[in-house]
């Protein structure tokens, strides 16, 4: 498989072109948005709460690469049915596994923009702790 | 090849001085277009470089021995050639700095603060890179003056009838623009943005990161008061910029950094600043740096800076030329005469971060991104460009390469 088809194979074209729960939710129980100041990758994630704040419907707006909608999309799906406690822990790793595809540094911020947005999402509602390598400047700066 | 018109420039020949140019990225030789985000370095200056650390290094202005005097022999040496470089009348006006970054804020905290107040306009343009943008918003709400910019047309050129209704929102003290845009190429017609300032007592500041490398620049042709340039942008080592600076303002103007070498006297009571332009010089500087900038100048002006800019010229034509031959593809910025080496496009449907990725793959390189002009992508309605720039050492090869990596992008994603 050559770099190509690795990077963009099927699944992430296929997130990509026809992405999961992509709308905003109107009303919504949390919201967010952020955005990639390298690439100018834009995401908001919206999200309602069902019992014991499960996350029971998400949608999502945004614009830029394949790899930062495409994530996003797939996070979408990943993280129904999970609490907001739950998805504010939520590794990295998990999202990035499932693109499965190798990644360099500066792509990496667009595959996990859309998961940073959810968590803010999540904290500004519920008050979820934030992941500690943001420290506390960046809040502002990158994410809104 | 396309390009048929003679250069003087022999851009294949002057290769052999870079040896990135010998080297395979992802099995091919790189084609580097992205000399607007910073230059490769020729041999010349990276053995003035190792000369310099290895036969003349010691501290600057300090020592009484032998390799001290050498030092500051090499390091004034390389601000005679800036200095000349820019037609600075005097070289006392040329204050090196890290960055043409540092430079702009420079000019915007010493200057500024002292000198800005409520009713007091600071007027940008929609072309600037953040450096020269975000120091003056930043200064100009701390001391209360408005901030204003000129906006641009449809050929991503400035609006100059617009002038007039930004005057007519308070005393206007500052006029700061780039001579070239660094996203689109634009040239700016900086002479006649320096007259208009002068005839309201505003000042005017000239980055000319863009412009320096490219084609020639004389500070008392363009008549502006200040002027930031950078020496990475230029063949010459990253850590290192310049600003010159109209000598009766640097003189009445307070210090910026504050510490070692850039003052007089010092005592509890009180302490005195040191003489230009070693009261704006605080700290050890980059030595070996500004000796490098200085070669780097020696090497771009034996080229010669009309053919630089001559050869860069043509390129844009051919690549506007051949990019014009794609429906799928927009360019942005003015026709090829009034615009400098950069091209920044989009692919239909494709992101430009993408684009990018697949030229990567090709061996070109290219930025995608905002460029630090987020305001300037705003008034062009886009997200981000992806942005090809030429240099001195840029061949017509490498836009075939550019445009079959565009067409590989746009099968693949659009």
């Amino acid at each position: 498989m050559s770099e190509f088809d690795q990077l963009y194979r099927e699944l992430i074209l296929d997130h990509y072109k026809s992405p999961r729960n992509y709308g905003l939710l109107d009303p919504a129980d949390a919201l967010a948005e952020g955005q990639n100041p390298l690439c100018g990758d834009e995401i908001a994630v919206s999200v309602r709460f069902g019992p014991e704040d499960v996350i029971e419907e998400i949608g999502f707006d945004g614009r830029g690469c394949a790899i930062s909608q495409a994530a996003t999309s797939m996070l979408s799906e990943l993280v129904k049915g999970r609490t907001a406690q739950e998805v504010a822990v939520m590794p990295k790793d998990e999202l990035l596994d499932e693109l499965g595809i190798p990644l360099t540094p500066v792509r990496l911020k667009c595959a996990i923009l859309g998961l940073g947005v959810l968590k803010l999402a999540l904290h500004k509602a519920r008050g979820t702790p934030l992941p500690e390598e943001w420290g506390t400047s960046s809040r502002d700066l990158v994410l809104e | 090849m396309a390009v048929t018109a003679a250069t003087t420039l022999d851009a294949h020949r002057l290769r052999a001085d870079f040896a990135v140019f010998d080297d395979l990225v992802n099995g091919k030789p790189v084609a580097f277009l992205d000399s607007a985000a910073s230059t490769q370095k020729p041999r010349q200056v990276l053995d003035a470089m190792r000369e310099f650390y290895e036969h003349s290094y010691a501290n600057v202005h300090r020592g009484v021995y032998r390799l001290a005097e050498r030092a500051t022999a090499g390091y004034e040496g390389a601000r005679r050639r800036v200095a000349t470089f820019v037609n600075a009348p005097s070289e006392r006006e040329l204050v090196f700095t890290r960055s043409a970054t540092e430079a702009l804020n420079l000019v915007a905290y010493a200057w500024g603060l002292d000198n800005l107040g409520p009713g007091d306009v600071v007027v940008v343009t929609d072309l600037e890179h953040h450096s020269n943008f975000v120091p003056w918003q930043y200064i100009a709400r701390r001391t209360g003056a408005s901030f204003r910019a000129i906006p641009i047309d449809q050929h991503g050129e400035l609006d100059l009838g617009e002038l007039d209704a930004i005057e007519g929102t308070g005393a206007v003290k500052v006029l700061a623009s780039n001579l070239v845009s660094n996203t689109l190429g634009t040239v700016n017609p900086v002479q006649r943005l320096a007259t208009w300032a002068h005839e309201r007592g505003a000042i005017m500041v000239v980055d000319a990161a863009q412009a320096a490398p490219h084609r020639p620049v004389d500070v008392q042709a363009l008549d502006c008061d200040f002027l930031a340039i950078s020496s990475h942008k230029m063949c010459g080592p990253s850590g290192v910029g310049a600003l010159w600076g109209r000598r009766e303002l640097l003189e009445e103007m307070g210090p910026f950094n504050l510490g070692g070498e850039m003052i007089r006297s010092v005592s509890l009571e009180r302490t005195t600043w040191n003489e230009l332009p070693y009261k704006f010089e605080a700290g050890t500087p980059a030595i070996a740096e500004a000796v490098g900038f200085g070669a780097a100048v020696e090497y771009v002006s034996n080229m010669g800076l009309d053919a630089i800019e001559r050869h860069e010229r043509e390129l844009v034509e051919y690549t506007l030329a051949l990019l014009g031959e794609l429906p799928w593809v927009s360019t942005y910025g003015p026709p090829p005469e009034r615009r400098a080496g950069i091209v920044s496009l989009n692919v239909e449907g494709v992101h430009p971060h993408d684009v990018a990725q697949v030229l990567d793959w090709e061996g070109v390189a290219v930025r995608a991104g905002h460029h630090c002009t987020q305001p300037l992508m705003t008034k062009l309605g886009v997200v981000a460009t992806v942005r090809a720039s030429f240099y001195l050492y840029s061949i017509p090869e490498e836009v075939d390469r550019l445009v079959a990596g565009l067409r590989k992008a746009k099968q693949s994603l659009g």
